[in-house]
């Protein structure tokens, strides 16, 4: 069997921890292979082994069967091996054109040949079905098709082998499913892919073999066809898993949240949340289903206070609040799990301690007449961290910069369900989380739930929704289309819904 | 430690730099630099200069240090110095009282007035967010022709026009008793005033609810705001900070180190402040360290230049290289990381590469 790249008993050590232990990778040629792992199990750092970014300490690569060394991604490129990162690195006020040839621009004399770069990057993009405009700016297009210039950028600078991290975390259902069908095509055309991630679903879907890696080691290599998602789930985790949410039905109690005739305007400037009326009793999980960018986000940023609403009131526990300061809604008991943990969650460059008394810094213990108390804080996050598993170089004093974006996740969970709020907001709790955290993290919302709070859920995973919800309300256009029971409805008819089609075939 | 073994290594590259410098120009470096010290050491009154030269540093370099600790980048402490110290001077020259009130006064009005000159760029900054590298220069230059109209309009001296009246000795920093102990230098109050302030101001800033604020402000504004703390808030008041500081500067120059106001002039403390607050690591202590050397080789470079034919610029270089290696900390950083990762492969026996990187 012929192997493009080889990767034999890898090991990477960083001060602390060994990332990688051994590990064994063998990619075939024209395979989707994937890389499958819980946060923090090594797979960031082994395909980052292979694109020149860090040294393996032992072990030997191979690419088409000849031992290289890996000394940077330049090295990495010329040996075709091409990486989209997670956070895409374009310039977004560039053309996808401009994007791609970036480094590697087209000449002629010494001026750019643009045209001829876009007559390429055109002829790619059929090729491998891509349907890139060249010409369009990149903060003008769709995050999917920001990722597909991503790919077009190794495309055109003839890798043939293709490592993507975690390419499906920024997309909508519909967006992964045309994913899907263009690494397909890749590999029809003689390209090999791999996939770092943790969606058993598209493992199933489009890979064919895939690779497992617990706590830097290899588990094993399996063909994806005869294994069964659970099967590849208690090789990433260790042990049994379920997918089912285990809950006991809701019991709803008084009203906490009352939206009456919400409008907030997004950042165009016009209304992206339209007259939204909705309530969110204690005692239930409230879910938000809906295409990312129908207004999602102008609620969450209106209920917390980071918006101001345009009309409409919001009431909570009876009180409106509408037009109060951010730090007073959290004194009253809203608490919210943001969208985008390293903008808002967490000051990257300040310790885990310290970030776990973001909004309590004021109040005794943690400092009293302005003057903080370094003891109580150390012993407050410390029961945090402990509690919600947060793993981390050096506990509560380590930079918050320096753990997986797991990790971070569940110190920011465990910080926000920590200020015990009746109300609490969690935007893509799970988002680029494996299973056994994902897990965990509904666990926690309906276990915050059971203790009599009223949970707001907001997510783009369909999944999700359905599964941790007790109601759910969907929304389309910045209008509520309609409200349904998560035990009584299903994909298609929330499917319908997200699309504009109210509940009942009426507009 | 990594940020001290940094500004040690570019005070090590500058001074090497110089030595390159002198030899190249023809002179003997060891010498240059035996007179640069003793200029600065050489006995207890030149030291008392030393301490004194440092002095002002230490307070326009803590004024750069704060904002920068919050996210900004004050570059207006020679305004916001200037403007300070011609409110102290005003009191100083027009309040008739004891010295018991009038230097409380003093340093009251040095405070303001330094704070008032920080917090317009402040405001602009946070509510229409006008970049607070513009809006400070703007304003240093707004200090520099204010004072050069009022001091020949409401503090002239006797006959010349350039300058403030002198300061009556009750009304500046000085003391008699601390002169004496150095041997007649002109080291004064002012400097147990910058160790007092950098002791509060280390305080506030990693004791406080308020330094835990303004840092987080300075870090990500984002999650700042996410947490409820008033970002606008914290930003005008990181400058008001800022800016007093820079404004008790003024008080330690022109009502401590000297006596008056001159027109025309915007101190280059103001600016040296950047290259202290950037050798000193943003840390109170490190600037208060970082000024003191300043003061140090400012000092000693005059007597060099008196003992040797070594031109003062020599100085100057010094400095200069000094602030680039500072400035370049990232790239320190990099050496450094790279040069324990090469000791540690050394030591680590067989698994060692060839130390490339």
């Amino acid at each position: 069997m012929e192997f493009v790249v080889e990767m034999l008993n890898i090991r990477k050590e960083f001060p602390g921890v060994v990332a990688n232990d051994d590990i064994t990778l063998q990619l075939r040629k024209g395979e989707i292979h994937a890389l499958l792992g819980e946060n923090g199990a090594g797979k960031s750092t082994l395909m980052s082994i292979l694109f020149g970014m860090y040294q393996p300490d032992r072990g030997t690569i191979k690419v088409r069967g000849e031992q290289v060394k890996i000394a940077n991604p330049n090295v990495a490129n010329k040996l075709g091996i091409g990486m989209v990162h997670q956070h895409f690195k374009l310039v977004s006020n560039f053309t996808v054109t401009e994007n791609i040839i970036l480094g590697n621009e087209l000449k002629r004399g010494l001026a750019l040949n643009i045209k001829g770069a876009a007559r390429r990057i055109e002829e790619l993009s059929k090729r491998y079905g891509l349907n890139v405009d060249p010409y369009a700016k990149i903060e003008d297009i769709s995050v999917g098709m920001q990722q597909r210039v991503e790919i077009l950028k190794m495309l055109y600078r003839d890798a043939e082998v293709l490592i993507l991290d975690e390419p499906s975390a920024v997309l909508t259902p519909q967006e992964i499913d045309e994913l899907i069908k263009i690494m397909k095509g890749l590999v029809a055309e003689g390209k090999s892919v791999i996939v770092i991630t943790h969606k058993l679903k598209e493992i199933k879907a489009a890979a064919d073999r895939c690779t497992v890696i617990r706590r830097g080691k290899t588990i094993g290599t399996v063909d994806v066809a005869t294994t069964s998602e659970l099967q590849m789930a208690e090789m990433m985790v260790g042990r049994s898993v379920t997918f089912k949410v285990e809950k006991k039905p809701s019991q709803p109690g008084d009203v906490i949240l009352k939206l009456e005739g919400l409008t907030v305007n997004n950042n165009k400037n016009v209304p992206g949340l339209k007259d939204f009326n909705l309530e969110v009793r204690a005692g239930e999980i409230v879910g938000i289903a809906g295409v990312e960018g129908n207004g999602q986000s102008e609620l969450v940023e209106a209920i917390t206070g980071l918006r101001k609403s345009e009309a409409g009131r919001i009431i909570l526990n009876g009180q409106e609040i509408t037009s109060h300061s951010i730090r007073n809604r959290i004194n009253n008991g809203v608490a919210h799990i943001p969208e985008d943990r390293q903008k808002r969650g967490l000051v990257l460059d300040y310790t885990l301690e310290e970030n776990m008394i973001l909004q309590v810094y004021k109040r005794e213990p943690f400092s009293k007449r302005g003057i903080l108390n370094k003891g109580a804080i150390r012993k407050y996050a410390s029961g945090i961290l402990e509690s919600f598993d947060v793993r981390s170089g050096r506990g509560p004093v380590s930079v918050s910069r320096s753990l997986s974006g797991g990790n971070q996740q569940k110190a920011i969970i465990g910080r926000e369900i920590e200020l015990d709020p009746s109300l609490l907001i969690a935007v893509q709790p799970t988002r680029g989380l494996d299973v056994g955290s994902i897990e965990y993290i509904h666990k926690r919302l309906i276990g915050h739930r059971d203790r009599g709070k009223a949970v707001l859920l907001i997510s783009l995973e369909l999944d999700e929704v359905i599964n941790v919800s007790d109601r759910i309300a969907v929304v389309n256009n910045g209008e509520l289309i309609g409200i349904v029971n998560a035990a009584e409805t299903n994909e298609n008819e929330i499917g319908l819904m997200m699309a504009g089609v109210g509940k009942g075939g009426d507009q | 430690m990594r940020n001290f073994i940094i500004s040690l290594s570019a005070v090590v590259f500058g001074l090497i730099g110089g030595a390159i410098l002198m030899a190249v120009t023809g002179h003997d470096p060891m010498e240059g630099y035996r007179f640069l010290f003793q200029g600065g050491l050489k006995n207890i009154s030149r030291f008392g200069d030393t301490l004194a030269t440092g002095t002002p540093l230490i307070f326009t370099g803590l004024s750069v240090a704060f904002a920068f600790r919050t996210g900004l980048f004050n570059i207006g402490a020679a305004g916001q110095m200037l403007f300070g110290g011609f409110c102290a001077s005003i009191i100083g020259l027009k309040l008739d009282a004891s010295g018991a009130v009038l230097i409380p006064l003093m340093i009251i009005a040095a405070i303001l007035g330094g704070a008032v000159w920080a917090f317009i760029p402040g405001l602009l900054k946070a509510r229409f967010n006008v970049h607070e590298v513009v809006s400070t220069i703007m304003m240093n230059w707004i200090a520099y022709w204010t004072i050069y109209y009022a001091v020949p309009a409401y503090l002239k001296a006797e006959s010349v026009e350039t300058e403030s009246r002198a300061l009556p000795d009750k009304a500046t920093l000085k003391a008699a008793w601390l002169s004496d102990m150095f041997g007649g230098s002109y080291v004064n109050m002012g400097l147990f005033l910058a160790v007092i302030v950098v002791i509060i101001i280390a305080f506030i800033i990693n004791k406080t609810t308020l330094g835990y604020e303004l840092k987080a402000v300075g870090f990500n504004r984002h999650s700042a705001e996410y947490a409820g703390i008033g970002v606008n808030r914290s930003i005008i008041l990181s400058m008001l900070i800022s800016g007093a500081l820079a404004g008790l500067a003024g008080l330690a120059q022109y009502a401590g180190n000297g006596n008056n106001i001159q027109i025309g002039v915007l101190a280059t403390q103001g600016y040296d402040g950047i290259a202290v607050a950037l050798l000193g690591a943003n840390s109170p202590i490190g600037v208060l360290v970082s000024a003191l050397f300043f003061g140090l080789l400012y000092s000693g470079r005059g007597f060099m230049n008196a003992m040797t034919d070594i031109p003062p610029e020599i100085a100057d270089s010094i400095i200069a290289i000094i602030i680039y290696f500072a400035a370049t900390s990232v790239l320190m950083n990099r050496v450094i990381t790279w040069f324990l990762g090469r000791r540690r492969a050394n030591a680590g026996s067989a698994v060692s590469g060839k130390g490339k990187v």
